[in-house]
C-alpha cells in the first residue's frame, strides 16, 4: 500500500462509485458545527528551488560544533549510510503496515529478522515488531502482565526512566491499576529489601530498568527471585540497547520492553524510534503488536505470514490486546539493517568501546576538584556525577565552550540536586572527554 | 442436533442446568461459524460471572470471539482438557468440550433463555437474513 495523491478524475470516479456528488456531500452526516468551514491554514505551494532555499535557511539555524554528553534514554551512536540507503528504498519507505500481509513478503521477512534479532539479544523466546518506543512498550508490558496474572498492582523501581513512569501513570489513571514505587540504595540500584516488602500476592509485575536511569546495572536475577516468589512477573526495560553487547541478557525476565533507538536511529527531535516487547512463548497470546511467522507455502517454499493478528485492532477493535501497537516498521528495519552490519562481534566491540570510554570519563571527571561519583554500582555508558554547585549554572559555562554538559536530574529526583547524568558513547573522542574535564574545572573555579 | 434439555442464548452459548449448578458451552453453530478453534481462554475457578457479560474468549484461525455468560454465578470447574486440546470444541461442542461449570446465583435467569426449538428457529431466521 502506497500513499499517492489522487487526481481530480480519480476523486470523481470514487465519489460516483459511492453515489455522492462531492466530498462535502460525503461528509454531510457530520454535523456542520464539527466540520472545518475554511481551508487549512497552510502556506501556498512553493517551487522546487524555493523549497530547497527554505530548508537550507532552516539548516543554517542549527548549532554546529558542539559536543554532547546527553543520554538518558536517547543515545548518540554511529550510523552507516547503508542503513539509510536501504530505508530509502520505495518498497520500504512508502509502505504502511501490511494489512494484506502475505503479498508483502519482503516486509514480513524484514519483520521476522527483526524479531529473531530481538529474541537473541534479550534472551527471550518471542518478540513483536514493534511498539511506538521504549516507554509505551514498558506500559504495554505492564498491561500484558495485568492480563496474565489478573492482578492489578505493579511495583515500579524509581530507577526506571522518569518519563517512562509518567507514561505508565497516564495509562494507569483510568484503568484501575495501582502503582507503587520502590527507591534505590547508595549503590544507585533498586532497593531489594524495600522491593521484597512491597511485592505481595496482589502484585502483577515488578518493573525494573537495566542499565537503569542512573546508568547503573541492576541485579536482574535477584529482582526476578523476589518477584517470582510471589508469582509476580518481572518486566525489564532496556533503554540503551547497545548495552546488550556487553551485559548478560535479561533472560530471567518474563517480559522485556526495549527501546531500539540505539540501533541505527538518529537522536533527532525525540523520534520516531521503535520499541519492542519480547517474552516467553507461553505468554504470546497476551502480547500486543504484530508478529511475523515463518512457514512454507503449498509448494514447500519458505514464506512469511502475519500470525496471531486476530487479536489486533483491525479485527478486534476496542477489544484488541492493544490500541497503540502501531508498528514502527521502518525504524525496526533500521535496527535490523544496523545490527546485520555490526554483526555479533561488531556489537560486542561497540559495547566494549562505550564501556571503556565511560570508565575513562568517570576517572577523568572524578579528578576534577569538588566532583564526586556518588553511586558505586557498575555502569555501562552513563553515570551520575555530583557537583559542588547547580548543574544548570555549570552547564551555562560549559555551553560557552561548546559543550552540552550533564543532564540535571534534580527535577525528577528532588533529593539529587547538584547531580548530573553523563553519557559517553563511541562517538565521543578521548580529546573531548579531556576537554569536558578541563572545562568543568574552569567552570567550578568561577566565582558563584 | 440441539439437546432438548439445554437452554441457549442468541450469542450461541448453551447452558445445561442441574439443580443449583450448570454446565456452559458454545453451540455447534458457533463452532462451525468460528472454524478451527486454536485457543480457549476461560476464567479461574472461584471467579464470579454475570449473565450477558464476557467470561472469556475463543480463538479460531480467523477470529477471536467473546464468550458471554448465559447465567450469573461462581465458576466451580473449568474444563481442563481445552488448554491442551482446543480442537475438541469443534469435535464435540455440546458434550466433551463444555467450558465451565457454575454455581447458579439466580436460577430464574434460565427462564429468559431460548429452548432448543426457539434456538433452531432463531438460527433459521438468522440464516435467511444473512444467506451464506
Amino acid at each position: 500500500m502506497r500513499y499517492l495523491p489522487k487526481s481530480p478524475s480519480e476523486r470523481e470516479a470514487m465519489l460516483a462509485t459511492v453515489g455522492v456528488k462531492s466530498a462535502d456531500e460525503l461528509f454531510a452526516s457530520i454535523p456542520a458545527e464539527y466540520r472545518l468551514q475554511r481551508s487549512l491554514n497552510l502556506p501556498g505551494p512553493l517551487s522546487e528551488a524555493e523549497i530547497i532555499a527554505w530548508f537550507r535557511a532552516r539548516a543554517a539555524e542549527n548549532s554546529v560544533g558542539y559536543t554532547s554528553f546527553l543520554g538518558a534514554g536517547v543515545y548518540n551512536h554511529l550510523r552507516s549510510v547503508v542503513t539509510d540507503t536501504i530505508l530509502q528504498r520505495g518498497e520500504f519507505l512508502t509502505s504502511y503496515t501490511p494489512y494484506q500481509a502475505e503479498i508483502s513478503q519482503g516486509t514480513l521477512q524484514a519483520i521476522f529478522e527483526f524479531q529473531t534479532l530481538m529474541c537473541e539479544l534479550t534472551g527471550q523466546e518471542v518478540a513483536n515488531a514493534s511498539m511506538w518506543d521504549g516507554s509505551t512498550a514498558t506500559t504495554e508490558a505492564v498491561l500484558m502482565a495485568e492480563r496474565l496474572t489478573r492482578r492489578h498492582r505493579v511495583v515500579v523501581a524509581r530507577t526506571l526512566h522518569p518519563e517512562y513512569r509518567q507514561v505508565l501513570a497516564t495509562y494507569a489513571r483510568n484503568l484501575g491499576l495501582t502503582i507503587e514505587e520502590v527507591g534505590y540504595t547508595e549503590s544507585g540500584q533498586l532497593d531489594a529489601q524495600a522491593l521484597a516488602a512491597a511485592v505481595n500476592e496482589e502484585t502483577a509485575a515488578v518493573v525494573v530498568q537495566s542499565p537503569n536511569f542512573f546508568g547503573a546495572l541492576e541485579k536482574v536475577s535477584a529482582v526476578a527471585d523476589i518477584a517470582h516468589a510471589r508469582q509476580a512477573l518481572l518486566i525489564v526495560a532496556v533503554t540503551e540497547a547497545v548495552s546488550l553487547g556487553a551485559v548478560r541478557p535479561p533472560a530471567e525476565a518474563d517480559i522485556v520492553a526495549m527501546e531500539t533507538q540505539s540501533f541505527g536511529m538518529a537522536p533527532s527531535y525525540g523520534g520516531p524510534y521503535a520499541g519492542v516487547i519480547a517474552t516467553r512463548e507461553k505468554f504470546v497470546r497476551q502480547m500486543p503488536g504484530r508478529l511475523a511467522g515463518q512457514t512454507t507455502d503449498s509448494a514447500g517454499r519458505r514464506g512469511f505470514v502475519l500470525t496471531l493478528a486476530t487479536r489486533e485492532q483491525h479485527i478486534r477493535r476496542e477489544k484488541a490486546t492493544s490500541n497503540i501497537c502501531t508498528n514502527q516498521a521502518l525504524c525496526a528495519l533500521a535496527a535490523t539493517v544496523h545490527l546485520c552490519l555490526l554483526g555479533k562481534e561488531g556489537l560486542r566491540e561497540l559495547a566494549g568501546q562505550n564501556l571503556a570510554k565511560a570508565r575513562f570519563a568517570a576517572a577523568e571527571l572524578a579528578k576534577v576538584p569538588g566532583v564526586r561519583i556518588p553511586f558505586s554500582a557498575p555502569y555501562f555508558n552513563e553515570f551520575v556525577i555530583e557537583l559542588p554547585r547547580s548543574v544548570r549554572i555549570v552547564n551555562e559555562a560549559l555551553l560557552r565552550e561548546k559543550i552540552i554538559g550533564p543532564l540535571p536530574i534534580g527535577p525528577w529526583y528532588p533529593e539529587l540536586t547538584k547531580r548530573g547524568l553523563v553519557c559517553v558513547t563511541e562517538t565521543t573522542p578521548r580529546s573531548e572527554i579531556e576537554r569536558l574535564a578541563a572545562a568543568l574545572s574552569r567552570a567550578l573555579a568561577l566565582p558563584i | 442436533m440441539y439437546p432438548a434439555n439445554y437452554r441457549y442464548t442468541k450469542e450461541h452459548e448453551w447452558v445445561n442446568a442441574a439443580g443449583s449448578t450448570a454446565t456452559v458451552g458454545i453451540t455447534d453453530y458457533a463452532q462451525h461459524e468460528l472454524g478451527d478453534v486454536v485457543f480457549v481462554e476461560l476464567p479461574k475457578v472461584g471467579a464470579q460471572i454475570k449473565a450477558g457479560e464476557s467470561l472469556g474468549t475463543i480463538e479460531s484461525v480467523k477470529a477471536v470471539s467473546e464468550i458471554y455468560a448465559p447465567v450469573s454465578g461462581e465458576v466451580i470447574e473449568v474444563n481442563p482438557e481445552l488448554a491442551g486440546a482446543p480442537e475438541k470444541v469443534n469435535a464435540d461442542p455440546h458434550g466433551a468440550a463444555w467450558l465451565i461449570k457454575v454455581r447458579l446465583a439466580n436460577p430464574a435467569e434460565l427462564a429468559a433463555l431460548l429452548d432448543a426449538a426457539a434456538y433452531e428457529k432463531f438460527l433459521a431466521s438468522a440464516e435467511k437474513e444473512n444467506p451464506a
